[in-house]
């Protein structure tokens, strides 16, 4: 399993089966909203803040 | 017209609700691309790389990037869902309450004003609590329900004071005392195809904020004001909120028109993304009209 880590508190981060490219998941270790910018290679980036008009 | 339509997603992020909905256009065998709105960009005297799809779902979780984008597919002659007219209808929700009001639909009472003196006027023709709420905005964020005059006045200067010109377009609305639950309607076309509580001891109920989901029967009442809600900002694929007054019984709180389903597909048990995708493809194909 390819593994990458947390740019935020280099945690090594793993990646659960069905993961998809611009996923959102979440550090395990503090908790930052990571972006999942490609599966390979597996790279995560801070994801996005959320602006004043996100939603539904 | 093309035998297999070809679709566009258009997305920001890949949530729950856009990996249903990608298996459920794998599973159907349809011939879809993603588009990620941060990468994408239109050239207005250039259609013809957007001309290859037949019909462009959108599922930005940016309000203006999704309309900004269906306004251009739209002036271009290609199909949406949903159309930029009811992008603009929903996520406005000026918009939205001068379309409940003009189709006859009850919502709760509202009123607009365009300064803290006005806006201050407005409030007390209701009295206290009230509830004060940003034009453009979801999730349940920057709600205030404002339980006398002197919070009034403090958040009618922080908005105008603090926030973008559009905070101070005050948006106004009767202060409603619900169940601990509202109500969501998913609606694809004119059909209602599931409907959950949300649940919460807090006023606002978004799930967002902590609001738990709950099947919802849907009676005939219930579908019938969200089929009118539906259809008095154009239809498509909504969600529609209503709300349970104790006398006045529903009222549409709020229309969404690139609705999060991630809670109700399970609550419901209805394949919510299924439904989604089967929409789009009829308008691909022409057999709705979609534009």
């Amino acid at each position: 399993m390819s593994t990458t880590n947390c740019p935020e508190c280099a945690a090594v981060i793993e990646l659960e089966a069905g993961t998809e490219e611009n996923e959102i998941i979440v550090c395990p270790d503090c908790g930052v909203d990571l972006e999942v910018t490609s599966l390979n290679p597996l790279t995560v980036e801070l994801a996005p803040m959320e602006a004043e008009d996100w939603g539904e | 017209m093309t035998t297999q339509p070809k679709i566009g997603v258009l997305y920001s992020r890949v949530r729950v609700e856009e990996k249903w909905i990608f298996a459920a256009l794998l599973q159907r065998g349809v011939d879809f691309e993603r588009l990620d709105d941060r990468m994408i960009y239109f050239d207005v005297d250039n259609p013809q790389p957007w001309k290859q799809f037949d019909a462009v779902l959108e599922r930005s979780i940016s309000y203006a990037r999704g309309l900004y984008a269906l306004k251009t597919l739209n002036a271009w002659g290609i199909p949406t869902v949903n159309t930029a007219a009811v992008a603009e209808a929903c996520g406005d929700k000026i918009a939205t309450a001068n379309a409940l009001s003009a189709a006859g639909v009850p919502q709760p009472a509202t009123m607009i004003a365009f300064t803290p003196e006005s806006a201050l006027e407005a409030i007390e023709t209701f009295g206290y609590p009230v509830v004060l709420k940003p034009v453009v905005g979801s999730w349940g964020r920057l709600l205030a329900k404002i339980n006398d005059r002197d919070a009034a006045e403090a958040i009618l200067e922080h908005k105008s004071v603090l926030g973008s010109y559009q905070h101070s377009i005050f948006y106004i609305q009767e202060f409603i005392e619900k169940p601990g639950r509202d109500i969501r309607v998913l609606m694809v076309g004119d059909h209602a195809i599931a409907a959950i509580y949300r649940k919460s001891p807090h006023w606002i109920t978004n799930t967002a904020r902590g609001g738990e989901g709950e099947v919802c029967p849907l009676t005939p009442a219930l579908e019938e004001i969200s089929v009118n809600a539906a259809q008095a900002v154009g239809g498509g694929v909504l969600a529609v909120d209503v709300i349970e007054h104790p006398e006045k019984g529903y009222l549409v709180n709020e229309i969404n028109h690139t609705l999060e389903f991630h809670t109700a597909q399970p609550t419901s048990g209805v394949d919510i993304a299924g439904a989604i995708v089967d929409y789009v493809i009829e308008v691909a194909k022409e057999n709705v009209k979609g534009y």
